[in-house]
């Protein structure tokens, strides 16, 4: 008996040896027990195809399709354009500037600008010091006199050596990130004038 | 016949129950231990075309998730990031490094950086980020502290009683939806703090995550 003890002491240390501890890291995909219905005969999304050529499930639209509520017909709201093709001035009618838009503004620009063009919008983001001379501060008066549509336009096809970021921001978000660059831009030229008498005291002023 | 059977025989049956309960308790240990994601998914950790660092982009940089997983809070689906969102940076940063060959080409031919994919449900699971990004659920709670990770590694379970666990107690984990990509934040007044704010906002948004097996599998 104190072989068959012995033994199974020995499968148990084998065990442990060659399957390890839990969390261990391992560069082989993870076993599936049960296997049966783990991996279906459907597509998720940006997944691998065997059918198509170029090896992707997700499918490209074909040339002119447009989808459904998706012809964005207002030139001034999806392309920051006027009738004569001049940059709009101003905020679009159909988007309200209100609090809401700009809280909702400084939440996309923290995420989406401020890498580069620093928190306060004067160029300084983080990756400055990597590299991106290029990038500008938004308190050149070159880009003060922008008219909001141009600005819009940089979001949306990029410019020069910066990229677009139409994927990351539906067109009403770049709106929202236009409307607080502007409100950067005001700050910065701010003076002890434009400080409500209600907050002067918590900055100092009196 | 004596010589055939000893007197030790005797105890021989009893000796035999006794082993088969030892070994049935063996092979029960073995297999909670071993037969659960908990060990085979736990610390998967593939290694991915281009060495891309959490560590480097979303710790020290201090990129948000969501400059790079747009997707996560208006879809199902947390999209792996095009090689645009990669040259946005990589086209002046580090623009001629061997390491992100693979980036350049992708990003000149249009065809995907062949990354390998670490978190997969079972198909007959039904998982939505946004719903969760909407409710402050971190990322932390499901994927680990992706902002410490050289290659990401699979650090939760993301088995059916892991993500039951929440659901029965969600306030023990639910934050202000500002705070989702902040994964190391933690509420300043402890544990107890926690499940005060979270049985507020459990009450507040009537966050009333499914139990039912239809909620998961549809
Ligand atoms: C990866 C770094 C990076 C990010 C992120 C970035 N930019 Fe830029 N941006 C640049 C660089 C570099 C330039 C200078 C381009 C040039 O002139 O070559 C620039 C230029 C600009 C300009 C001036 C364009 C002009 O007319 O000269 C504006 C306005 C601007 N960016 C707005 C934004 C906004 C809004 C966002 C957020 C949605 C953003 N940028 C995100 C790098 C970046
Ligand atoms: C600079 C872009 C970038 C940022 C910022 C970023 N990621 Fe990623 N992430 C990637 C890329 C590229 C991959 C795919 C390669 C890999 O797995 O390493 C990835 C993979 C992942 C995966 C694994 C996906 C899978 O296959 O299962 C998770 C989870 C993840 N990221 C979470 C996060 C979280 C959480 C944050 C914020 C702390 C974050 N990421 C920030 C680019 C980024
Ligand atoms: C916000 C800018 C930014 C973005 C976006 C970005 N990176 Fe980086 N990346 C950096 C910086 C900064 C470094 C560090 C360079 C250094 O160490 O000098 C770096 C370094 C790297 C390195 C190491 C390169 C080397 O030769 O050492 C790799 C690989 C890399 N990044 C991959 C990626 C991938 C893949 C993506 C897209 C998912 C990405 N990066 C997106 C800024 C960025
Ligand atoms: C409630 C749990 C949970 C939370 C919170 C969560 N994830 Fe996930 N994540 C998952 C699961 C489950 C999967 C696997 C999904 C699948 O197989 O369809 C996944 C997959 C992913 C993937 C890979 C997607 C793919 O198929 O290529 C990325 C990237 C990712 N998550 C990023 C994030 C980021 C960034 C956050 C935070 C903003 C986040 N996740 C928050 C559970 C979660
Ligand atoms: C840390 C907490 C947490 C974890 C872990 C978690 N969930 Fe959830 N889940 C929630 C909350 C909170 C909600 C939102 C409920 C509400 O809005 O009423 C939710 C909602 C859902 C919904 C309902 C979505 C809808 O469209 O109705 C599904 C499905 C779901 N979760 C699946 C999962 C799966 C699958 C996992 C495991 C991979 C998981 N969850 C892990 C907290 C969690
Ligand atoms: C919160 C979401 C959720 C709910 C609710 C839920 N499940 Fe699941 N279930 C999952 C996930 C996720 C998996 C995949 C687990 C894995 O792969 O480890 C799963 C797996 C399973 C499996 C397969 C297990 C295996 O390893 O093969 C069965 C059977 C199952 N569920 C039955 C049920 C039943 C019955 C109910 C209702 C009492 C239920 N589930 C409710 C999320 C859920």
């Amino acid at each position: 008996m104190r072989y068959v003890y012995l033994t199974t002491f020995f499968v148990v240390v084998l065990t442990v040896g060659v399957l390890g501890f839990r969390g261990c890291t391992a560069t082989k995909p993870p076993l599936e027990v049960f296997p049966d219905m783990d991996r279906q005969g459907k597509y998720r999304p940006q997944a691998e195809s065997a059918f198509f050529a170029d090896g992707r499930t997700d499918r490209p639209l074909p040339m002119g399709v447009v989808a459904r509520g998706d012809l964005r017909a207002d030139v001034a709201l999806y392309q920051g354009k006027g009738p004569a093709g001049e940059w709009v001035r101003g905020i679009p009618a159909a988007i309200t500037v209100d609090a809401r838009l700009l809280q909702r503004g400084k939440e996309r620009y923290t995420i989406y600008c401020a890498p580069c063009h620093g928190a306060l919008g004067d160029g300084n983001g983080i990756t400055k010091s990597y590299g991106m001379g290029a990038t500008p501060s938004y308190h050149d008066d070159r880009i003060r006199i922008q008219a909001e549509g141009e600005l819009f336009n940089t979001i949306t096809n990029g410019k020069a050596t910066m990229l677009p970021y139409a994927d990351k921001l539906e067109p009403s978000d770049r709106w929202a990130v236009v409307a607080y660059v502007r409100a950067l831009q005001r700050a910065r030229a701010g003076t002890v004038a434009d400080v409500p008498a209600s907050h002067k005291a918590e900055l100092g002023i009196k | 016949m004596s010589k055939l059977f000893p007197k030790s025989a005797n105890r021989l049956p009893l000796q035999i129950i006794v082993y088969l309960f030892v070994l049935g308790g063996i092979v029960t240990a073995a297999t909670t231990y071993y037969a659960t994601p908990k060990y085979t998914r736990v610390g998967y950790a593939p290694v991915q075309p281009v060495p891309f660092s959490h560590t480097l982009h979303a710790g020290n940089l201090g990129l948000d998730c969501r400059y790079c997983h747009s997707n996560v809070e208006k879809s199902g689906h947390s999209n792996i990031p095009t090689a645009q969102t990669c040259m946005n940076c990589h086209s002046a940063i580090k623009a001629n490094s061997p390491l992100l060959e693979p980036v350049r080409l992708s990003y000149e031919s249009g065809n995907p950086v062949p990354w390998v994919n670490v978190h997969v449900l079972p198909n007959y699971a039904y998982f939505n980020h946004s719903v969760h990004i909407a409710r402050g659920v971190s990322c932390v709670e499901c994927h680990g502290r992706i902002d410490q990770m050289d290659v990401v590694r699979h650090a939760k379970p993301l088995s059916m009683g892991f993500c039951l666990d929440c659901h029965r107690e969600p306030e023990k984990f639910i934050r202000s939806p500002e705070l989702v990509t902040k994964l190391d934040w933690q509420h300043p007044e402890g544990v107890k703090g926690q499940i005060e704010q979270g049985k507020k906002f459990v009450h507040d948004w009537n966050v009333k995550p499914p139990q039912s097996c239809s909620g998961c599998h549809r």
